[in-house]
């Protein structure tokens, strides 16, 4: 084995005293070669997924050990905000959060000859960079369906919901927003493109709703069988898992389809921020881009990808994002989501 | 030694380069804070229009201060430019939400349009709007501050750019006003380079008054140089008033002597007394002649600006001389020989001065040939000139150079016991170089001397 698992499952990190946040995994790619520098990176993806990319790395950097630690995407905002513990590069799909970081001061600037071929959309400033674009999609098992058909639109589906709610009592999952960034990141956009987003909820929540933490708890759920469809999860995880299962459907919803920009971000008190920023070139770079493609299975941020879907809504990096992580913000909407998901 | 003073065009091109330079600055200055300002003003806009938007959502209640953030709000600041954005509500002195630290307006005079200001904050310079509304809650009226900063980059960059472009119409409207400046320059001073041509133009005996049409400008040089000519004129005509008068108040007294030394000469009985008159008339006649020749080269100093300009007949006037010089000629059995007299030579000149100039080259001629030779002298035309030639058998140059012997009061050094004034072939000189002709000096082959003098034929 190249790579050594240091820690694998809920293990607390125990790099510093301070650093109180919580590590799912903490993995370490040794040097091909004689190691020189390490490159630690924190990232909300998991390993499996972007450990073709790191060897890729690694590869053309034989002299770079790479510590590759994965929290979730509130650990890892507060890992950076709160404890200032100095990681070379962030990764997270939570936008929202790594979009306060930057705005809060927290990334440092990094420009390269790459960084500067990107479109405007793809970067903010010159401290958040895009590298994969993921949809998020509905997922349904067509057995479970029992013969409804699967739906195409919202209206569809809140109808469907409406229709047949034996069908679907218990079967629905859905991120939880209290728990999960990435879910209430979902949950607020959504909010954000349509009010169809609240009677969903309401109908939703008439149905005892199954709540997670995780794209892949739900991928998981549906293939086993214990739910119908699942909705708001990342393409990108659902995609490869399910490509061979003539069960489950992944569905890009037609009235609109949510796109993620994954970005990552070279904190300010980066140990080395030129590694991090190598990091990010690489995965910005050509063979980065086919490495995330082919291996990873996550989609790379492109411009014509997203031109030939209509219907796909891409989430954009501005200090909107800000406005619901606002303490009050915050508050409210929960409020109104949970008033709206638990009203029986 | 003072300095030459800067010329007029350098000095003219230079305050205007000067004045186009000041303005280029002031130009640049100018565009640089409009489009500052602009700028400003649009990001203010922004700025205050999604400061009022969280204002306009601001609702009482009995709980508490409701808020609700609009997303467009934030994402139109982002839309504007990629900067950071902060923000602070406060209630009653109390921050509710955003950013705790984010300065308040100077005043806490913020009222219901926006207050702008600018301050430091975190690790850089923010732009910021406050706006101020009142909400009731529990019906006790509440004021709330609304407190948005944006990090100014976006505005940065546009000044960045716009310091550029206005860079570069500042340096434009130097270039263009450099090229219209050097034109200018020249279109000023022509009339004075016209003036000055008109002037340079002139003939050396033209002394008129200078009637060139000129602007107002240039009146008062031009009066004054018509005054200088005018008295340059009466003192010429003085000097030439003087010189005849003097030459005719040597000459007379002159006259009188040698009459008188003639007469004795015949009354005189012993033959010591005779040579002594001979001696006296021999001196008189020097004396007269050497007057004359002062008179002539005055005449050419002094008049050669302002020659007379007349038709000569050379050959008429050869003729002429020759007749009257032969007694004298004979008394030392030397023979004229004159060509070329039949047909009319005519050239453009002042006849005084041409007579004097030939009658010069003769009495040379029979100053220093031996006795009993031939002097020939002879007219022709040779192209566009008119060449006078005449030869004797005298001591020849003795090698010396023509412009040696052409000098003011140079004698060749074979001259020997001849009287001379040393005036003669300066004269000639003089009058050739006058009427723009030509003279040459040159050994006679087998002795003496070949004098050619070219005049241009009319």
């Amino acid at each position: 084995m190249r790579t050594i698992v240091l820690a694998i499952g809920l293990i607390t990190c125990l790099l510093s005293p301070a650093a109180a946040f919580v590590v799912e995994e903490e993995t370490l790619f040794p040097a091909t070669g004689v190691e020189t520098q390490i490159l630690s990176v924190l990232s909300t993806t998991d390993t499996a997924i972007l450990r073709p990319v790191i060897l890729g790395f690694q590869a053309r950097n034989s002299s770079v050990s790479v510590r590759y630690t994965v929290a979730s995407s509130q650990e890892v905002y507060a890992a950076i905000h709160d404890e200032g513990i100095g990681y070379d590069l962030v990764i997270s799909s939570a936008m929202d959060l790594q979009m306060k970081l930057a705005n809060d001061g927290f990334a440092a600037r990094y420009r390269s000859a790459l960084t500067d071929s990107i479109p405007n959309w793809a970067h903010w400033q010159d401290r958040l960079f895009a590298f994969a674009q993921e949809n998020v999609v509905l997922i349904v098992s067509r057995a479970g369906l029992n013969g409804l058909p699967v739906p195409q639109t919202r209206r569809d589906l809140i109808e469907m919901l409406r229709g047949h709610p034996e069908v679907f009592r218990g079967r629905i999952g859905t991120y939880d927003p209290k728990a999960s960034g990435a879910g209430y990141l979902f949950a607020t956009q959504d909010a954000r493109q349509s009010e169809s987003f609240w009677r969903l909820a309401e109908v939703m929540g008439g149905l005892s709703p199954r709540l997670y933490t995780s794209s892949n708890d739900m991928i998981s759920d549906l293939k086993q069988g214990r739910l119908v469809l699942a909705y708001n999860v990342l393409g990108s995880y659902a995609g490869p898992r399910l490509a061979d299962d003539p069960d489950a459907k992944v569905v890009e919803l037609e009235d609109y389809t949510l796109t993620l920009l994954r970005t990552g971000l070279v904190p300010v008190n980066a140990a080395a921020p030129n590694l991090g920023g190598a990091f990010l070139d690489f995965m910005i770079g050509t063979q980065g881009r086919r490495l995330l493609r082919d291996d990873a299975g996550l989609p790379p941020t492109d411009e014509m990808a997203l031109a030939s879907g209509p219907y796909l809504r891409p989430m954009r990096l501005d200090p909107g994002l800000l406005v619901f992580l606002d303490r009050i913000k915050r508050k409210a909407f929960l409020d109104e989501w949970s008033s709206a998901f638990s009203q029986n | 030694m003072s300095q030459a003073p800067l010329s007029l065009r350098l000095r003219l091109v230079l305050q205007l380069l000067g004045i186009a330079a000041v303005l280029a600055i002031l130009l640049y200055f100018t565009v640089r804070t409009i489009a500052e300002q602009a700028a400003e003003a649009t990001h203010d806009g922004v700025l205050g229009a999604a400061t009022l938007a969280i204002a306009e959502r601001l609702q009482g209640g009995d709980s508490g201060v409701g808020i609700d953030l609009p997303y467009e709000a934030f994402s139109i600041l982002g839309s504007i430019s990629a900067d950071r954005v902060f923000y602070r509500i406060e209630a009653a002195g109390k921050t509710l939400t955003g950013y705790a630290d984010l300065p308040l307006p100077p005043r806490t005079g913020a009222s219901v349009a926006p207050v702008f200001y600018t301050a430091p904050y975190r690790d850089t310079q923010v732009r910021i709007a406050a706006v101020k509304r009142t909400v009731l809650v529990a019906r006790v009226a509440v004021p709330v501050l609304v407190v948005v900063a944006q990090t100014q980059l976006g505005q940065d960059a546009i000044a960045q750019r716009v310091a550029r472009r206005a860079a570069l119409v500042g340096l434009g409207s130097f270039i263009l006003a450099a090229v219209l400046s050097l034109l200018t320059t020249g279109s000023v001073l022509r009339p004075i380079n016209r003036l000055a041509e008109a002037v340079g133009r002139r003939g050396p005996q033209d002394l008129r008054a200078v009637d060139h049409p000129t602007p107002a400008e240039l009146r008062p040089l031009v009066s004054a140089l018509n005054g200088f000519i005018a008295r340059l004129r009466g003192a010429l005509s003085r000097t030439e008033t003087f010189i005849a008068e003097a030459a005719h108040h040597i000459r007379t007294p002159l006259a009188t002597v040698r009459a008188r030394a003639e007469i004795a000469l015949r009354q005189a009985g012993s033959e010591d007394s005779r040579e002594t008159l001979r001696a006296v008339i021999r001196a008189v006649e020097e004396s007269s002649r050497s007057a004359g020749q002062l008179l002539d080269h005055a005449t050419v100093v002094y008049r050669s600006d302002r020659l007379a300009d007349e038709h000569v007949d050379l050959s008429a006037l050869i003729a002429r001389l020759v007749m009257a010089i032969e007694p004298i000629a004979e008394l030392r059995d030397l023979t004229i020989m004159v060509a070329g007299v039949e047909n009319k030579i005519v050239v453009r000149g002042d006849p005084p001065l041409i007579e004097s100039a030939v009658r010069n080259l003769l009495d040379n001629a029979i100053k220093y040939s031996a006795q009993e030779t031939q002097i020939d002298i002879g007219v022709e035309k040779k192209g566009k000139t008119a060449r006078i030639e005449l030869c004797d058998r005298g001591r020849g140059l003795a090698g010396q150079r023509q412009s040696r012997l052409t000098g003011r009061f140079q004698r060749g050094e074979n001259s020997g016991d001849v009287v001379g004034s040393g005036l003669g072939l300066t004269i000639v000189e003089e009058v050739a170089a006058a009427h723009a002709g030509r003279f040459e000096l040159t050994e006679r082959e087998g002795g003496g001397t070949c004098a050619r003098l070219f005049l241009p034929l009319v």
